[in-house]
């Protein structure tokens, strides 16, 4: 496995839900480092082509390989692909029995095998790092959104991923505590994280991205740098899209 | 463009005030939730009414005309009162059936250890509850093997002595210890994605669910015997208890099938998202949840059950309700059925009572803190 291979690898992938198909023909590389932002309407698949990669969707013809593991059924390879993979909700989906220390150091300590103590030394400098350390010992039902949503990427960050999976992060957010956490992407980013992000934070995407992708029907309908993907759609769906979003 | 910074207004929250004074007092409590409407006050008078015609006459009948002291019923005055004595003379047997004498240390041993147990078991802030959890576990064979007897200089009592509360409480802990387990593996099971062990599951608890407990009772105490080769001799308890357990459990599946339902689809792919296996992802995430929200639900299923082993009477145990039964069959005792089953009524609500208030109790705690 080479440095220069694409850490994320779709060839031909498929997918449908009953008779709904939902995924076509998906070819996508991901190189390491690549930070790529997914958009599309409601419905498009995007959601769905990001949670293949770690196989909380299963697809059902082509392949997908993740640093070099093949994703099929064997138990051993999902699991392995999923210590590797961070993945980051939209409902947050944080665990609300345990306190947010617990919530970041549950995984390190029965999955990577941690010692305790080593586990919550780097919870506690992830807590820091999204700014919020202050609330180690609360649980998550008595945090703000924002809160909740640094908590649940600190919780994926100590799993110390290669990639970070985002499914529309922020669309569950008051429009005060978007910030708070495309702030924390964007140092996330900046920090050379693979990120693969569903979102509709065009400024983010600016910002941030090398690539951003546009998905209608299953389909990657676009997809180019975000420079050249604003001023110059080249498809006339990705400009009636991009016409719909940017016109507020 | 750009306004000159004085012309902003400097906004300040408002001050927060107290919330209004609710009518207070004694007073204002009794006119409010007494006597709020007309109807309200005609329910409270009805009930004051009625409660002055039936305590009364019970309390003069349990306390104040009661003979406490006798020897049988001829030393009772039948008409006037209540006749205690039966309860006195007999409360070796209501509370260990016909377990030797000299062994009822035993008996008390076990119980005392039960306490014990119940307080590590109940308790997660009891000092030492790591090895008291152990204790917890080990405590059902402990007490087995102390009211078995056999070893070590103790002599062997064998089940069918044992009776009155004695027997209740080894059914009714048994049961409930050996259901909760036993009712989340179904659980897991009849949830299971592979289809044989999914089957399997759920014909056990349709089926169990689907007949009367009385039917099984007779099913084990009965026709098992017929089916075992000759000679092989399950003693009457053990079998009863098996019973009982696999009943519990069939409900206790159901039950806390209900609270893996209430958990969101996003705990588990969260879970599976960070790398936790099934197993992991069940114990540490899904069942702590689940188990929570299914707590009225399994201290129903526990109450119910402890009440049902009274149904064991009908096959021959002799449990606290089998042990009045065979006391009211004593010439010197008869027809005191009341007194007995008073008394048994009493027990009865202690345990389950405490058993209801211990898991409001647990409810509180639990969700104190991750209040949404």
């Amino acid at each position: 496995m080479n440095a220069s291979d694409p850490i994320i690898e779709m060839r031909g992938v498929n997918k449908w839900f009953g008779a709904f198909h939902v995924l076509k023909d998906i070819n996508l590389e991901v190189a390491r480092g690549e930070r790529i932002v997914v958009c599309g309407p409601s419905g498009s698949g995007k959601s769905t082509l990001v949670r293949c990669v770690n196989r909380l969707e299963e697809h059902q013809e082509g392949d997908i390989v993740v640093d070099g593991i093949k994703l099929t059924n064997d138990l051993k390879n999902i699991d392995q692909v999923r210590s590797e993979v961070g993945m980051v909700f939209q409902s947050f989906n944080l665990f609300p029995h345990l306190t947010v220390m617990e919530n970041c150091t549950l995984a390190p300590i029965w999955v990577r095998k941690l010692p305790k103590a080593q586990a919550e030394e780097q919870a506690m400098a992830l807590l820091e790092r999204v700014k919020i350390p202050e609330q180690a010992d609360k649980y998550p039902g008595q945090l703000s959104g924002g809160q909740q949503q640094r908590v649940a990427i600190a919780r994926a960050l100590a799993m110390n991923p290669r990639i970070m999976l985002f499914d529309e992060p922020t669309s569950a957010l008051d429009p005060e505590m978007i910030k708070e956490v495309l702030d924390v992407m964007v140092d996330l980013a900046e920090s050379g994280m693979t990120m693969l992000c569903v979102t509709h934070e065009m400024g983010f995407a600016r910002q941030v991205a090398n690539r951003v992708i546009f998905m209608d029907e299953g389909e990657i309908v676009e997809q180019n740098d975000p420079e050249e993907f604003f001023h110059n759609p080249r498809n006339d769906r990705t400009k009636l899209f991009l016409s719909q979003i940017l016109s507020h | 463009m750009t306004a000159p910074e004085a012309e902003l207004t400097v906004w300040k929250p408002a001050e927060s005030r107290p919330p209004p004074r609710a009518a207070t007092g004694a007073l204002g409590w009794i006119r409010e939730n007494l006597f709020s409407g007309w109807l309200n006050t005609l329910l409270t008078i009805g009930s004051v009414y009625l409660l002055w015609v039936a305590v009364p006459p019970f309390l003069d009948w349990a306390i104040f005309s009661a003979t406490w002291d006798g020897a049988s019923r001829q030393d009772c005055d039948l008409a006037a009162g209540a006749c205690w004595p039966v309860i006195l003379v007999r409360w070796e047997q209501l509370m260990y059936g016909f377990y030797p004498n000299t062994e009822h240390w035993r008996a008390n041993l076990a119980f005392v250890l039960l306490l014990v147990a119940l307080f590590y078991g109940l308790y997660d802030k009891a000092p030492g509850r790591k090895y008291g959890l152990l204790f917890v576990c080990a405590y059902p064979f402990i007490a087995y093997f102390l009211l078995y007897g056999g070893f070590a200089g103790l002599e062997y009592v064998e089940s069918a002595k044992w009776g009155g509360l004695l027997l209740t409480l080894a059914m009714g802990v048994t049961g409930i210890a050996f259901s909760i387990p036993f009712g989340i593996i179904l659980a897991l099971g009849r949830r299971s994605d592979l289809p044989v062990i999914s089957l399997i599951c759920t014909v056990f608890i349709e089926f169990i669910r689907g007949v009367p407990l009385v039917t099984l009772l007779f099913f084990g105490n009965v026709m098992l015997p017929l089916f075992l080769p000759e000679g092989t001799n399950i003693d009457n308890y053990l079998r009863v208890v098996i019973v009982v357990c696999f009943f519990a459990s069939a409900y206790m599946a159901e039950v806390i099938r209900g609270g893996l339902q209430a958990i969101p689809k996003g705990q588990y792919e969260a879970a599976a998202a960070l790398g936790l296996g099934y197993w992991k992802m069940m114990g540490f995430i899904i069942l702590p949840q689940a188990l929570r929200i299914s707590i009225p639900g399994i201290v129903n299923t526990s109450i119910g059950l402890y009440k049902d082993t009274t149904l064991v009477s009908l096959v021959g145990l002799f449990d606290l309700l089998g042990m009045a039964r065979a006391i009211n069959a004593d010439t010197k005792w008869m027809g005191l059925e009341i007194e007995l089953y008073v008394f048994i009524g009493i027990v009865f609500f202690i345990t389950c009572f405490a058993m209801s208030r211990y898991s409001l109790w647990l409810e509180e705690r639990l969700t104190r803190g991750e209040r949404h």
